[in-house]
């Protein structure tokens, strides 16, 4: 039973979050994810979600406070972006480390220095090493549904991870758009009871004691075999999504690839603005595709193989590695050796800066022409 | 070491988590029973919590773990601990 | 404290060290249903590890350094939300309460959350091979400090009751009783408690580990530690401190500062700000006591 409306990006993802219903929410305001804890604890001062809203003083108090809760049995949830996620770097690996089920979700935004509230993914990558599933929305729709099936990801005991939820500053977060919203019952089924606890008085133990060089490595191994097993899961889990609300969702998206001889890659709001581009392309003749990233963690390398085999492709990155590349082409890239693709890097975006789809389309014909260096930044 | 459904790094209460620490030990503490009177300071105050309380509120020390810190004998108010060398003993 | 151990002997703590007694009668009163939050200090070594077990008869959440106050507030609230009673526990060193964790706990005082927050203080960044934290004293030796701390020992109790928490209390292990009537006072209390314990450390404080109890009754003794309860906005003096109100029956400094290496170098100026700095502080106790 689905209900259409129209939210901005932070209050979708609010929705989602209430419907999800949490026990413990940790808040800490931080542009642009701002106006998403406002209407939480609207949510809870109404009664609306029976949780309890911890307003920490910093935002590594608010990843360690959920990470608590999460132990002694609590759905949680926390929101953040930028300078706010990089002040909790310490318990986002902590958090993975200890492979506790939770879900955070970051409105992307540039990192100072120089200060910056406008968008880029930079900081939702610098935690991609972090042991947690990363997922990015291209629209306020997705923000919505992936964070549902992010709870339920998460949680599944065959996965066992936290899980972040990347959608862009102020292009998602802060712009209205159509959006299909399930009813509570839906939700509430798909998700499930959450059944995680190690806080037990009759079953005392440490958690998170130290771990001396003969055993660290062992408990890394069991995270690697979870990660390399949980895409097959995540699949499953958004089928099982799909069926309930008629969207399709896969770890990445294919538009146009399966005739194209050149692509594009990109994940997050501006995929919207590539897909345009495309059609554009396709217009005039040229046999152009997109692959859209939805799942960046674990990274899908089979799924991405398959399309960019033999193929040309320019990859836009809304981030930088400062001495390596854009940190997509990298990981695009990484996987190529065998697949005698040809891979070309775009940095454009960073700090906000407005990309379009005819300079997309440009660039393209550029890459088409043979015209393009191997890395191109959009000034 | 756990099980749980999945690896992390967890401890269970055990004794000697740091080890037989009695094997620490360069002095070993001695009570002299003629002397004691039982006023148990030196079982409230053993900073290990390794003196235990017998019967007739007598005291004995556990050497399995006693680390012969001393602080027994320290407290005693009429000296009935001695630290002897380990060596000797 | 009887036979029954709540922290099981043989910890890997150093010999004369305090800390499994102090966790011990603690968790006496405090009963199976308490979980404890430890953050990174010397406690996390002697919580032992994945292979040896660890001494703690109650769940234990180790924690990164700043982060066991909102850890605990986290743990309490599901516990509401899911409705389970139990005690939550924060059990911190100097280092994680005064320095790099002060604003966490500073936030969760302000916000009164429903937690004990236990400081057990050896006055350095001992688990890292004793470098000065904000509580080091004034004048003490610490490898960063070598030839004595100059700045002043932050007053962490004063500054926790300004926060104007239900409870706060200082606490020594030297008098077993009033530290067993503070930790039961302070679990008939809701909201944010604070307890601060002074916690001597034989190779910190450069002292033979059979003197820990003797050292820590001349803190008290002496005026420099003054056992202190704080309850409804009001500040008392409790045990033998009370008496000490009046200076002539404290006894003199030397004593105390004697029987440690780390103030071997003390020089008469400092031991002259030291004794002003302890003047200072029995003035502020006697202010807020009116």
């Amino acid at each position: 039973m689905k209900t259409i409306t129209s939210l901005v990006g932070n209050h979708a993802v609010a929705y989602a979050v209430k419907q999800a219903k949490p026990n413990v929410l940790a808040v800490y305001p931080i542009t642009p994810q701002t106006t998403m804890l406002e209407k939480l604890a609207d949510y809870v001062s109404s009664g609306e979600l029976k949780a309890e809203l911890i307003k920490v003083e910093s935002e590594h108090s608010a990843m360690a406070s959920i990470f608590g809760a999460a132990l002694a049995g609590a759905r949680v949830f926390t929101a953040t972006a930028s300078q706010g996620l990089l002040y909790m770097g310490e318990m986002i690996y902590w958090v993975g480390g200890a492979r506790v089920p939770l879900v955070a979700a970051i409105a992307t935004r540039a990192i100072g220095a120089p200060w910056s509230i406008w968008d880029d993914h930079e900081d939702f990558l610098t935690k991609r090493d972090a042991a947690w599933i990363q997922l990015m929305a291209q629209n306020v729709q997705e923000a919505y549904d992936l964070t549902i099936q992010a709870f339920k990801i998460s949680e599944d005991k065959k996965i066992i991870a936290p899980c972040m939820l990347g959608f862009d500053g102020f292009i998602l977060t802060h712009t209205m758009e159509r959006l299909e919203l399930l009813d509570d019952s839906s939700v509430d089924n798909f998700i499930g009871k959450r059944d995680f606890s190690i806080i037990d008085f009759d079953n005392p133990v440490g958690i998170g004691t130290v771990a001396g060089p003969q055993t660290y490595m062992g408990y890394k191994y069991s995270i690697k075999k979870a990660f390399d097993g949980a895409k097959e899961r995540i699949k499953e889990i958004m089928k099982e999504y799909s069926e309930i609300s008629n969207i399709d969702y896969q770890p990445i998206e294919c538009y146009k690839c399966d005739d194209a001889d050149y692509l594009i890659a990109a994940m997050g709001a501006w995929s919207g603005d590539a897909r345009v581009a495309v059609d554009m392309l396709r217009s005039e003749g040229k046999k152009v595709g997109l692959i859209r990233i939805i799942m960046f963690r674990p990274f899908p390398k089979e799924e991405i193989s398959k399309y960019i085999k033999g193929k040309d492709i320019l990859v836009l990155d809304r981030d930088y590695s400062f001495g390596s590349g854009g940190i997509l082409a990298n990981e695009i890239k990484s996987i190529s050796y065998n697949l005698d693709s040809k891979i070309y890097s775009l940095i454009a975006g960073l700090g906000g800066k407005d990309v379009s789809e005819k300079e997309i389309k440009t660039l393209a014909e550029k890459m088409i022409n043979k015209e393009l260096g191997d890395e191109e930044w959009l000034m | 070491m756990n099980d749980k459904n999945f690896d992390f790094a967890i401890s269970i209460p055990s004794k000697g988590s740091g080890g037989k620490t009695g094997l620490w030990r360069t002095k070993r503490p001695v009570i002299n029973y003629d002397k004691c009177t039982r006023c148990r300071f030196c079982i409230i105050f053993c900073v290990e919590n390794t003196i235990d309380e017998k019967e007739n509120h007598l005291p004995e020390i556990d050497y399995d773990y006693c680390k012969g810190c001393g602080v027994c004998a320290n407290v005693c108010p009429v000296n009935a601990i001695e630290m002897k060398d380990e060596a000797e003993v | 404290m009887a036979n029954v151990n709540y922290m099981l002997r043989g910890t890997a703590a150093c010999p004369g060290c305090p800390i499994p007694r102090e966790l011990n009668n603690i968790l006496e009163i405090a009963g199976k249903d308490t979980v404890l939050v430890v953050p990174a200090s010397c406690s996390t070594i002697v919580m032992g590890d994945d292979i040896h077990g660890m001494p703690s008869v109650v769940p234990v959440v180790h924690s990164p350094f700043a982060a066991p106050s909102a850890i605990a507030s986290g743990i309490k609230a599901a516990m509401n939300q899911l409705n389970k009673k139990g005690n939550v526990i924060v059990w911190a060193g100097d280092g994680s309460t005064g320095d790099i964790g002060f604003a966490s706990l500073s936030g969760a005082a302000e916000r009164n959350e429903d937690i004990i927050y236990i400081c057990y203080d050896n006055e350095a960044y001992m688990n890292t091979g004793i470098q000065r934290s904000g509580l080091t004293p004034r004048g003490a030796w610490s490898t960063t400090t070598p030839e004595g701390k100059r700045e002043f020992k932050k007053p962490l109790p004063f500054l926790m009751m300004d926060h104007k928490i239900p409870y706060v209390a200082t606490l020594s292990i030297a008098y077993p009783f009033d530290y067993e009537a503070k930790i039961k006072k302070a679990m008939t209390i809701s909201g944010f408690r604070y307890l601060h314990i002074l916690s001597p450390c034989p190779p910190g404080w450069r002292f033979d580990p059979s003197l820990t109890i003797e050292i820590a009754k001349l803190a008290v003794e002496t005026g420099i530690w003054p056992l202190m309860e704080y309850e409804n906005n009001k500040l008392k003096l409790t045990g033998p401190s009370i008496l000490l109100k009046d200076k002539s029956k404290r006894k003199p400094i030397e004593e105390y500062l004697k029987l440690q290496e780390r103030f071997k170098e003390l020089s008469d100026e400092e031991k002259r700000l030291l004794e002003e700095d302890i003047n200072a502080m029995w003035l502020e106790i006697e202010r807020r006591m009116s």
